[in-house]
């Protein structure tokens, strides 16, 4: 099968393009990208004149990207089918503008181990829609006391290691961790949260915490763990990637760490640049996340963050939960949001607001994750996959969980008008039509 | 659409008759009391009162009575009715207690009175004095003393306009829609 | 002066969810029903017919109580139904509960649980009126009111008073209505306690802090103390009861430093010789016992005013 997207503005980091033109697909493989302004006169793609299978899909007026890559993701399979699994999860990214997924480990049982890696990847060739890499667990059950088999996991498939959910909190191992890791050429993902200062938080601390009477996660209980991580990564020299930023604190340690050389990189999630805790007000749990929303200064921090290049990438932290795990005490109910089908939609903010250009966006959702991950995807190269997404920008819609792919339907952008949007993705040169 | 049914001259006149048929009813005013319902019955007690100390010259104890909590309509209407004073600073079992209040129509109201009465002592004998009977009775229950008995039809309205309450004492019946 | 009187929600959610007309609707109600508890007769017809579930999530006898006897003085069937003897022990999840009590027929459903949210989780997935009796470290709606009920017993009024609460702020959902409640109506609020239990921020809520009695205390109208609960020592917001006791104890001596006709009051149960000395206690100022007299008088006005809502 031969797909020729004509007319639409190609926007694509890896190679500096940004400009009208046309991509041709052969057999899931990019082929050729032809540029409107470089061309010569009547010059066309090759496809144009070939079989009778050709798909040409006219993308006048809007963006053709590489396919989104997000390096965050709960897929909840295995164990916890009921929420998401592969299948779903997938179907979400792909309705999201995702091509490519990592799944974090917080399966049951942990993805501390070959076996379970192998699995994931299986299934997601049998039943998944989009590319899905799989995340290994640091330590043996995300416990936090011995190491898993980093190496064997890696052999297998995994293309970096987190214990998210759970930070680690014991400093030595977390040095081993980021030294040992370091021969296979991985990032070692951090969940920054000082366990201590966050005991039984279920909000961010201040005083809206205190007037709902929900016990709160202080900033620093993030911020300590960076800078500790830091410090570490400095020593060790290992690779280090934050996850899911979100205080203003820690964009400036991340900062002053790039400042001086280390290696480090850092992710955030829409959640923390589109709103901010008042979300929680009337005790909604789709607002319960960890790390929780911020407040106003933080926000504004972590878009300053993604402006100056502090936070490279911006990632789900898709995190679906069942509606009856939501329908509980907020104390009880589980935290997590299901953002893989708005994400996109909540960063082309960034872009209508003047903070990034679409370009930039692109780059810390396709190229950024891609590098840091070391895996070959998130571009439109010749010879690439062919995950490609092609969004408009001025289409508006409004958040409906229940027309949600994702069997998680916790969202507290619920009724949210929002800008831009996908309306067709390719995984691996297969086509669907989202709008 | 209104007609004035009493003026202030006619509502002092058939005052006056009531304290007389009281007394006279009664055969003197011992051990009477009166007790008005929330709130036009509170004033006429009082001015009941009133008249009887002219022709007696005795003070007769008046209370207040609110009949909010012994309605029988909670959950049919919409909101509450407001919980007004209950003021009865005398006890009144023994007592002849002549219960006012300014229209009678269901009844449903007196059947609330009475409840709430009973709740609070136990009297020799409870009377009822009502300075308009409209007539439409849900209950069978008999006003013993009455200013005046003004057949209506249910889509009409009686108004009592007191001075106590910042108007000019009458009596107005307010013509109301027909279905 | 119209004859009825509607309440925007059916639910007792909280005092901040209340306007400073709903608050003073409720306290003069009350004052009709603390009358009906001056008779012989107790009880009125006002609510017969309809049946009210305590569930009580968290052990207590002074609300429970408190609000079982105002039911039954409004004629409500009562049910009570407390943690240890419901099914929550055998794995049911908190809305199934509420769903079964609702299916049981309950128009009013008080509810005290742990967790702060509850009552307005509640409040959105059921029918029946909910009244928050507690809720974590939220609110205690009807202890406000009727703290609010004995201070206009006995000063007249709310506006212009100093009110000194003392204890533990931050977890206290007794001091969290308060707050709202007396800033509402504009008195001037100051909470005294150890910094740890009393966060400055709360200042942005219109009120003072002190980490002293005797600056905190001087010229008060009212002091409100609050219960000190033994597992916050054991959590290290203070070393020990008696160093809690030397600085934040309410005593004769610390007493005279507030006005002449100063109250005293505690919503219980009291640690006596802790945060609040016996001669205080049992004292000609203190006003506690009327406090738990007045607590069935507002909790029957909440009832019957939100017993119009529906229908």
């Amino acid at each position: 099968m031969t797909i020729l997207i004509r007319k639409g503005h190609i926007i694509d980091p890896s190679q500096g393009i940004d400009g009208i033109g046309e991509i041709l697909i052969e057999d899931g493989k990019i082929i050729e990208i032809i540029l409107e302004a470089k061309r010569g006169k009547g010059q066309r793609a090759k496809g144009k004149e070939r079989d009778s299978e050709l798909r040409t899909v006219d993308a006048s007026g809007l963006y053709v990207l590489p396919g989104l890559v997000d390096m965050h993701t709960h897929l909840r399979e295995p164990g916890y089918e009921y929420k998401e699994t592969i299948k779903s999860g997938t179907g979400a990214a792909v309705r999201g503008g995702f091509t490519t997924v990592c799944a974090m480990p917080n399966t049951n049982p942990v993805n501390d181990n070959s076996s379970v890696t192998e699995f994931i990847i299986r299934k997601a060739v049998q039943e998944g829609s989009c590319a899905v890499y799989p995340i290994g667990a640091i330590t043996k059950l995300q416990k936090g006391e011995e190491l898993a088999e980093i190496g064997i996991m890696c052999d297998e498939g995994c293309v970096a290691f987190s214990d998210d959910g759970r930070p680690v909190m014991n400093s030595e191992l977390m040095k081993k961790a980021l030294e040992y890791s370091k021969i296979f050429n991985v990032p070692i993902i951090s969940h920054c949260e000082d366990r201590d200062l966050s005991e039984g938080g279920v909000m961010n601390s201040g005083l809206l915490s205190i007037t709902l009477g929900l016990r709160g996660i202080p900033p620093e209980a993030e911020e300590v763990m960076v800078a500790r991580d830091i410090a570490l990564a400095g020593l060790t020299r290992g690779r280090l990637h934050i996850a899911h930023v979100s205080t203003e604190g820690s964009v400036r340690l991340i900062r002053l760490a790039k400042e001086a050389g280390i290696a480090v990189t850092a992710e955030t999630c829409p959640h923390y640049f589109s709103i901010t805790e008042a979300a929680v007000k009337g005790y909604n749990t789709n607002a319960k996340v960890n790390p929780p929303l911020r407040t106003e200064k933080d926000v504004e921090a972590i878009k300053d963050g993604l402006k100056d290049g502090i936070i490279d990438a911006i990632a789900t932290d898709h995190a679906p939960h069942h509606r009856d795990d939501k329908l509980q005490e907020f104390d009880k109910a589980p935290f997590g949001i299901s953002g893989i089908e708005t994400a996109l939609s909540l960063s082309l903010k960034l872009v209508h607001n003047g903070i990034l250009s679409l370009s930039r966006l692109v780059e810390k959702m396709t190229l950024n994750p891609s590098t840091i991950l070391r895996i070959d995807k998130g571009t439109l190269k010749v010879g690439a996959d062919a995950d490609i997404v092609i969004i408009d920008m001025k289409r508006q819609f409004r958040v409906e969980p229940d027309k949600f792919v994702s069997k998680g339907k916790n969202t507290p952008f619920e009724g949210r008008v929002l800008k831009g949007m996908p309306v067709l993705t390719i995984c691996k040169g297969r086509v669907f039509d989202i709008a | 659409m209104s007609r004035e049914l009493l003026n202030n001259k006619e509502m002092d006149r058939a005052i006056t008759r009531m304290a007389h048929e009281i007394i006279e009813r009664n055969k003197g005013i011992e051990q009477i009391c009166f007790v008005g319902i929330q709130r036009g019955g509170v004033h006429l007690s009082s001015r009941l009162s009133a008249k009887i100390k002219d022709i007696e010259g005795v003070d007769l104890p008046v209370g207040s009575l609110d009949i909010s909590l012994y309605r029988d309509d909670v959950g049919i209407r919409k909101g509450q009715p407001v919980v007004r004073k209950t003021d009865i600073l005398f006890d009144i079992t023994g007592k002849k207690v002549v219960l006012v209040d300014d229209v009678l129509f269901t009844g449903r109201s007196i059947r609330a009175a009475l409840d709430a009465l009973m709740d609070m002592g136990r009297p020799d004998a409870i009377q009822l004095g009502v300075l308009i009977d409209r007539g439409h009775r849900e209950l069978p229950i008999k006003a013993d003393y009455v200013g005046k008995n003004i057949p209506t039809s249910l889509s009409e309205k009686i108004k009592v306009q007191l001075k106590e309450e910042g108007m000019e004492d009458r009596v107005m019946l307010i013509q109301g829609k027909r279905d | 002066m119209t004859a009825e009187c509607t309440f925007k929600s059916k639910d007792l959610l909280g005092i901040k969810e209340l306007s400073k007309d709903e608050i003073a609707l409720i306290l003069d109600t009350a004052s009709g029903f603390r009358d009906v508890l001056r008779r012989d007769i107790k009880k009125v017809p006002a609510l017969r017919g309809k049946t009210a579930v305590n569930l009580f999530f968290e052990p207590s006898t002074r609300t429970r109580t408190s609000f079982e006897l105002a039911e039954k003085r409004l004629s409500l069937d009562v049910l009570n139904l407390s943690v240890t003897t419901s099914s929550v022990v055998k794995g049911e999840t908190l809305m199934d509960t509420a769903l079964n009590v609702q299916a049981l027929g309950a128009d009013f459903m008080v509810i005290r649980h742990p967790s702060s949210g509850v009552p307005h989780l509640l409040s959105g997935n059921i029918k029946a009126s909910v009244i928050n009796a507690g809720d974590g470290t939220n609110e205690h709606p009807t202890q406000a009111l009727l703290d609010a009920f004995t201070i206009m017993e006995k000063k007249g009024r709310i506006e212009g008073l100093r009110v000194a609460i003392v204890g533990d702020i931050l977890h206290s959902r007794v001091a969290k209505s308060n707050i709202y409640l007396l800033t509402k109506f504009g008195a001037e609020v100051r909470l005294i306690g150890p910094p740890t239990l009393v966060p400055k921020r709360l200042e942005q809520l219109g009120v003072k802090t002190f980490y002293d009695m005797e600056t905190g205390l001087k010229d008060a109208d009212v002091i409100m103390m609050l219960r000190i609960q033994m597992e916050r020592q054991d959590r290290g917001f203070f070393p020990s009861t008696l160093e809690y006791s030397r600085y934040w104890g309410l005593n004769m001596e610390r007493l005279s430093l507030a006005d002449k006709e100063a109250i005293v009051m505690h919503p219980g149960p009291m640690n006596r010789g802790l945060e609040i000395a016996s001669d205080v206690a049992d004292g000609p100022r203190s006003v506690i016992l009327e406090q738990v007299t007045n607590g069935i008088a507002v909790r029957m006005a909440v009832m019957y005013l939100l017993g119009g809502v529906r229908g």
